[in-house]
C-alpha cells in the first residue's frame, strides 16, 4: 500500500480496485489493463502449457497420477458436454468448454491470494502501485469471454442453418411464421441475443467482484486494532473457504452456459 | 469499470487458448482415453469368453469322466462275463479230458488184466501139467495130451 495516501476506508478500497492501466491513445477505450491481461496470459500459458506437457506424454496404457488427473478433468468436461450438445463435440465444442472451464477457474482462483500481502509484492517486486490480480473481476475479461461465445453462437447458427435459415429463425421463432407475429418474434430474439452475453458475463463478473469487495471489507477490520485484525482474519478464512465453492461453481456455470448457448445455436426450430 | 482495449486483447488470448486446446490438448487426450477404453472393453470381452470356454471345458471334462466310468464299468462287466465263460469252458474241457483219461485208464487196466489172465492161464496149464505129471508119476507125453490141456486152459 502506498504511503503517500491517507489511509481511509475509501482510499484503501479505491487503491485495491484501481487497475494498472497503460494508455496508448486519446480516447478512454484505447488503454489496456496490464494487470488483467498479464495475469490472464501468464495463467493461460502456465495452465495450458502444463496440460500440453502432460498430454504429450499421455499413454493409452496405465496412466500416471498426473495423466489420471488430467483425464478426470477432460472426462468431466466431456460428460457435461455430451449431456447437452448432440453432435460432433470433439472438433470444437468440447475443447472450447475445457478451455473456458480451466481458464476461468484459474482466473477466479487468483481471488484466493491474500490481497494486502500481494499488494506489497506488486508494489515492491513488480513495481506496480496499483494491481488487480483477479482478471474475472474485470468486466473486460468477462465481456471478452461472453462476446467471443456470442460471436461463436451466431457463427454456428449461420453455419448450421445457413444465413437464410438464421434470418428465417429470427423472424419465425418462437411464435410461428405468420407475418403478424414477425415483429414479436424479432423483438423476442433481439432481447435474447442481447441478454445472453450480458447475463453470461455479468454473472461471473458480479460474483468475482463481490467476492473481492468482501475481502476488502474484511481487510478493513485490521484498522480497528489487534482484536479486529484477528476477527477479520477469521472471517477472511471463512469467506475464503466459501469462496472456493464460488470460484469453482462460477467457472462451471460459465462453461455450462457456453455449451448450452452453442448447443442452442446448433438446433433448428 | 471502463470497457477498454483490454476486452479485445482478452478475446484474442481466449481465441488462441481455444485453438491451442482444440489442436494440442483435447485430441491426444481423447484418443488416449478412447484407446484405453477399447483395450479395457476388449479385455473384459476376452475374460468373458475365457470364462465361457472354461465352463464348456468343465462340462466336457465331466462328460468325458462319465463316459470313461461307463466304459470302465462295461469293461469290468464283460471281463467278469468272459472270465466265467472261460471257467465254464475249462470245466467242460476238463470233464472231457478227465473222461478221456478215465476211459484210457480203464482200457489199459482191462488190457493188463487180460494179459495177466493170459499169463496166468499159460502158467496154470504148465502148473496143471506139472501137477498131473507128478500125480501120474510118469512122463506124460505132452504132445499126446496137448489138445486136452488146451481144452482145459480154454475152459479156465
Amino acid at each position: 500500500m502506498s504511503t503517500e495516501h491517507a489511509l481511509t476506508p475509501s482510499s484503501y478500497i479505491t487503491h485495491h480496485l484501481t487497475y494498472s492501466t497503460h494508455s496508448f491513445g486519446n480516447g478512454g477505450f484505447w488503454s489496456i489493463n496490464m494487470d488483467t491481461l498479464g495475469v490472464s496470459l501468464v495463467l493461460g500459458i502456465l495452465t495450458f502449457g502444463l496440460l500440453w506437457w502432460i498430454v504429450r506424454g499421455a499413454t493409452a496404457g496405465v496412466p500416471g497420477k498426473r495423466q489420471a488427473a488430467v483425464e478426470m478433468l477432460v472426462e468431466f468436461v466431456d460428460d457435461q458436454v455430451k449431456g447437452i450438445f448432440h453432435g460432433d463435440r470433439n472438433t470444437f465444442v468440447a475443447p472450447l468448454a475445457l478451455t473456458v472451464f480451466v481458464w476461468v477457474l484459474m482466473l477466479n482462483a487468483m481471488d484466493f491470494l491474500p490481497i494486502d500481502v500481494m499488494a506489497w509484492v506488486y508494489e515492491n517486486i513488480l513495481g506496480q502501485e496499483h494491481f488487480r490480480p483477479v482478471p474475472t473481476s474485470d468486466i473486460n475479461t468477462t465481456f471478452a469471454l461472453a462476446l467471443s461465445v456470442w460471436i461463436l453462437m451466431i457463427f454456428f447458427s449461420i453455419k448450421v442453418k445457413g444465413l437464410g435459415g438464421w434470418i428465417h429463425e429470427l423472424f419465425c421463432a418462437p411464435f410461428g411464421s405468420n407475418p403478424l407475429v414477425w415483429p414479436a418474434n424479432f423483438l423476442f430474439n433481439l432481447i435474447e441475443y442481447v441478454s445472453k452475453p450480458l447475463s453470461h458475463s455479468l454473472r461471473l463478473f458480479g460474483n468475482m467482484y463481490a467476492g473481492e469487495i468482501i475481502f476488502l471489507l474484511l481487510g478493513m477490520w485490521a484498522a480497528t486494532g489487534l482484536a479486529g485484525t484477528i476477527f477479520g482474519a477469521i472471517l477472511g478464512v471463512g469467506w475464503s473457504i466459501f469462496h472456493i465453492l464460488i470460484v469453482v461453481l462460477q467457472a462451471f456455470i460459465f462453461m455450462m452456459l457456453t455449451v448450452v448457448y452453442l448447443a442452442m445455436a446448433h438446433e433448428s426450430h | 469499470m471502463d470497457i477498454t482495449f483490454t476486452l479485445i486483447a482478452q478475446a484474442i488470448t481466449f481465441a488462441i487458448l481455444i485453438w491451442f486446446t482444440a489442436k494440442f490438448i483435447w485430441p491426444p487426450m481423447m484418443s488416449a482415453i478412447e484407446n484405453r477404453q477399447k483395450t479395457i472393453a476388449d479385455g473384459l470381452a476376452a475374460a468373458e469368453r475365457g470364462k465361457h470356454d472354461l465352463e464348456l471345458a468343465a462340462k466336457r471334462a465331466a462328460e468325458l469322466l462319465r463316459e470313461a466310468k461307463e466304459k470302465a464299468a462295461d469293461i469290468l462287466a464283460s471281463g467278469d462275463k468272459r472270465a466265467s465263460e472261460i471257467i465254464e469252458a475249462a470245466k467242460v474241457q476238463a470233464k472231457v479230458e478227465a473222461d478221456r483219461i478215465i476211459a484210457g485208464a480203464t482200457a489199459e487196466i482191462e488190457q493188463e488184466a487180460f494179459r495177466a489172465r493170459e499169463q496166468l492161464r499159460s502158467h496154470v496149464s504148465a502148473i496143471a501139467l506139472a501137477g498131473a505129471a507128478k500125480i501120474l508119476g510118469r512122463e506124460v507125453d505132452s504132445r499126446a495130451h496137448n489138445d486136452l490141456l488146451d481144452k482145459l486152459v480154454a475152459e479156465m
